[in-house]
C-alpha cells in the first residue's frame, strides 16, 4: 500500500477545463441524456489526454467525444476514462505481479521484465466498451454514470496470454475462476473493485494481460502497468493497474461480481459464466452488436442535390460484423453500408454509405449492424436496472437546405 | 445540436468559471437546507457532481436507495439524522421534476 499514490480528479491533476466550441459537449446525437447530466458536464483535460467530456470528477469519468470515432484505432490520448475509485500511480519498477489461489499450484510473482522475458508477446485488436456505455439515454433513465455514447474505444492492446502466465502457475484440475485485482483501493469500506473471469475466458488465447494500447505503454488513466483485455467482453472485467490473480475452485463473491454489474436471467441470452449465474440474474458479459454514426454529426446541415457520405462503426462480442445497413426511409428499406478493412473480430469495423438528399427539409438516417452470429440491433431499448447493453438502433436527423 | 440541448451547456460552462481552474470545487449544488450535510458526507467519497448528474430522474425513493447503498454497501459514515437530511434535500432539489439544475 505504501507504494502507492493515489490520484483524485483534483486541481492538481485536472489540468484545464479547456473549452473547444468546435467540439460538441453533450454531442448533439447525446440529446437523450438526462438535463442534470447536460447541465453538469463540460469538455474537460485530465493530463495527458486531449479535452473529453467529464461526467464526473472523482473518481474520474470522462468519455470520448463522438467525434473522434473518426479513426480505425482510437488514439491514446482521446481514450475514455472510467475509474470506480482513486487511481493508483505504480511505478514500474515496483510494481509486482502476484498469481496464487486455492487452484494455483505453483504461486508465483513476477516483476514486469520477467513477465517479457518469460512469455510471448501477443497482440489483439479489440473495443473496450464499459458496460454502462449510452446509460443515460436510456428512458425512463436509471441511475449510475450517465454515459452518453463515448465509453468505448478500439486498440490493439499488447502484452502476453493471460493463458501463459497462469499455466505457468500451475492449474489444478478444480479450477474455477480467475479473480483479478487491481492496485485501485476502495473508497472508506466499500468493497475492493475486484473481478472474475470463468476459466474458458482467462485462457482464450486472445485474452491477456496487457502492458502496451496502441504501440505506446498504458497511461495512468487506462491502467498503467498492465491491464487484463477479456476481448468480446465489456470493459469491467478489462481489470487495471492488476495487481494480483487469484485462482480459485468456488464462484468469486465479491459486491462486484455478486451484486453489481448483473442483468436478468434470460434477458440477453446466456452469460457464458454459469459459475456466476443464479437463477434471478447473470453477469453482464459479451458485448451485443451495434453501430455508431459517427459522421457528420447529427443536426449537421447537408446540401440537397448533393453527394452526401454517412460514416460510423461496428462492432459486437466477437463474432465480426457481416453488414450494416443503412435507412433513409425509416426503416421500410434498406441499403447495406460500405465495410471498411476487417481489422479483427473484436475490432469494430468502419463503413460509410453514401446518399444525395433530395429536397430541402429534414433527412433521418438510420443504421443497423447484423453481426456474423446472425444477431442484429433492437428496435426498442431492452429496459433493464442497471442500464447495460443498449443497442437501440440509431436515428440521426440531419438538415438538407 | 439542437437548441434546447445547447443552452444548458454553455450554461454551465460559463458557470464553470475560469476554465484553467477547473476543478471539482466548481461543482455547485442548490442551496437549501440539506446542503451542508450532503457536502460533508457525500464529498468524502465521491465529487459532488453525482448527484446533479443522476438528476432530475429519480424520485424520493430512489434517492433514498441511493443513499442507503452509501451507508450500507459502501460505507458512508452518516447518522441516521443525517441520512434523513440528506434524502430529503436531494429530492427537493434534484428529485423528480425538481427545477432545473443549476
Amino acid at each position: 500500500m505504501d507504494r502507492r499514490k493515489f490520484l483524485l480528479g483534483s486541481s492538481s491533476t485536472v489540468a484545464a477545463g479547456l473549452l473547444l466550441p468546435r467540439l460538441s459537449v453533450a454531442g448533439a446525437a447525446a440529446g437523450g441524456l438526462p438535463a442534470g447530466t447536460i447541465a453538469s458536464s463540460a469538455l474537460d483535460t485530465l493530463p495527458g489526454k486531449r479535452p473529453l467530456i467529464r461526467r464526473t470528477f472523482r473518481p474520474p469519468n470522462f468519455e470520448t467525444p463522438v467525434e473522434l470515432f473518426d479513426e480505425a484505432f482510437t488514439p491514446n490520448d482521446a481514450f475514455y476514462v472510467r475509474w470506480h475509485g482513486g487511481v493508483p500511480e505504480l511505478a514500474l519498477a515496483d510494481w509486482r505481479l502476484r498469481v496464487a489461489g486455492p487452484a494455483a499450484q505453483k504461486p508465483r510473482e513476477y516483476t514486469h521484465a520477467e513477465l517479457l522475458r518469460r512469455f510471448k508477446r501477443h497482440e489483439v485488436a479489440a473495443v473496450n466498451q464499459c458496460s454502462g456505455n449510452r446509460r443515460g439515454l436510456f428512458a425512463p433513465h436509471v441511475p449510475g454514470v450517465q454515459w452518453g455514447y463515448g465509453a468505448m474505444g478500439n486498440a490493439v492492446w499488447g502484452g502476453v496470454r493471460l493463458k501463459d502466465v497462469l499455466e505457468d502457475a500451475g492449474l489444478a484440475p478444480g479450477a474455477l475462476e480467475v479473480v483479478a485485482n487491481g492496485a485501485d483501493a476502495p473508497m472508506l469500506t466499500g468493497p475492493d473493485f475486484v473481478k472474475s473471469l470463468p476459466m474458458w475466458k482467462a485462457l482464450d488465447p486472445d485474452t491477456l494481460l496487457a502492458f502496451e494500447m496502441n504501440g505506446a505503454p498504458l497511461s495512468t488513466w487506462n491502467g498503467f502497468p498492465a491491464r487484463i483485455v477479456a476481448p468480446g467482453w465489456t470493459a469491467t472485467y478489462w481489470i487495471k493497474a492488476v495487481v494480483d490473480l487469484t485462482v480459485t475452485d468456488q464462484p468469486f463473491d465479491g459486491f462486484w461480481m455478486k451484486t453489481a454489474y448483473r442483468v436478468p436471467k434470460g434477458m440477453f441470452g446466456a452469460s457464458g459464466f454459469e459459475s456466476q449465474d443464479t437463477e434471478q440474474n447473470s453477469p453482464i458479459t459479451s458485448i451485443k452488436v451495434n453501430t455508431l454514426i459517427v459522421g457528420p454529426a447529427p443536426g449537421a446541415t447537408l446540401a440537397a442535390g448533393r453527394h452526401a457520405e454517412v460514416m460510423g462503426i461496428a462492432w459486437d462480442g466477437g463474432s465480426g460484423i457481416r453488414r450494416v445497413e443503412v435507412s433513409l426511409d425509416g426503416g421500410a428499406s434498406w441499403r447495406e453500408a460500405k465495410l471498411g478493412r476487417e481489422l479483427g473480430r473484436y475490432s469494430w469495423r468502419q463503413w460509410r454509405s453514401d446518399f444525395k438528399p433530395k429536397a430541402a427539409g429534414t433527412v433521418t438516417v438510420l443504421a443497423r449492424a447484423v453481426a456474423r452470429d446472425g444477431a442484429t440491433q433492437t428496435e426498442a431499448l431492452v429496459h433493464n436496472p442497471a442500464g447495460y447493453h443498449h443497442n437501440v438502433v440509431q436515428r440521426a436527423d440531419y438538415h438538407v437546405a | 445540436m439542437s437548441r434546447n440541448v445547447r443552452l444548458p451547456v454553455v450554461l454551465a460552462l460559463l458557470a464553470a468559471g475560469p476554465a484553467v481552474l477547473a476543478d471539482e470545487s466548481s461543482v455547485r449544488l442548490a442551496q437549501g437546507e440539506g446542503v451542508e450535510q450532503v457536502q460533508a458526507a457525500c464529498a468524502i467519497c465521491h465529487s459532488l457532481d453525482y448527484i446533479v448528474m443522476n438528476s432530475p430522474f429519480q424520485d424520493r425513493a430512489a434517492w433514498e436507495k441511493t443513499v442507503t447503498k452509501m451507508v450500507k454497501v459502501m460505507g458512508a459514515p452518516i447518522t441516521a439524522e443525517d441520512t434523513a437530511q440528506i434524502v430529503g434535500y436531494l429530492d427537493r432539489h434534484y428529485g423528480k421534476g425538481a427545477p432545473p439544475a443549476p
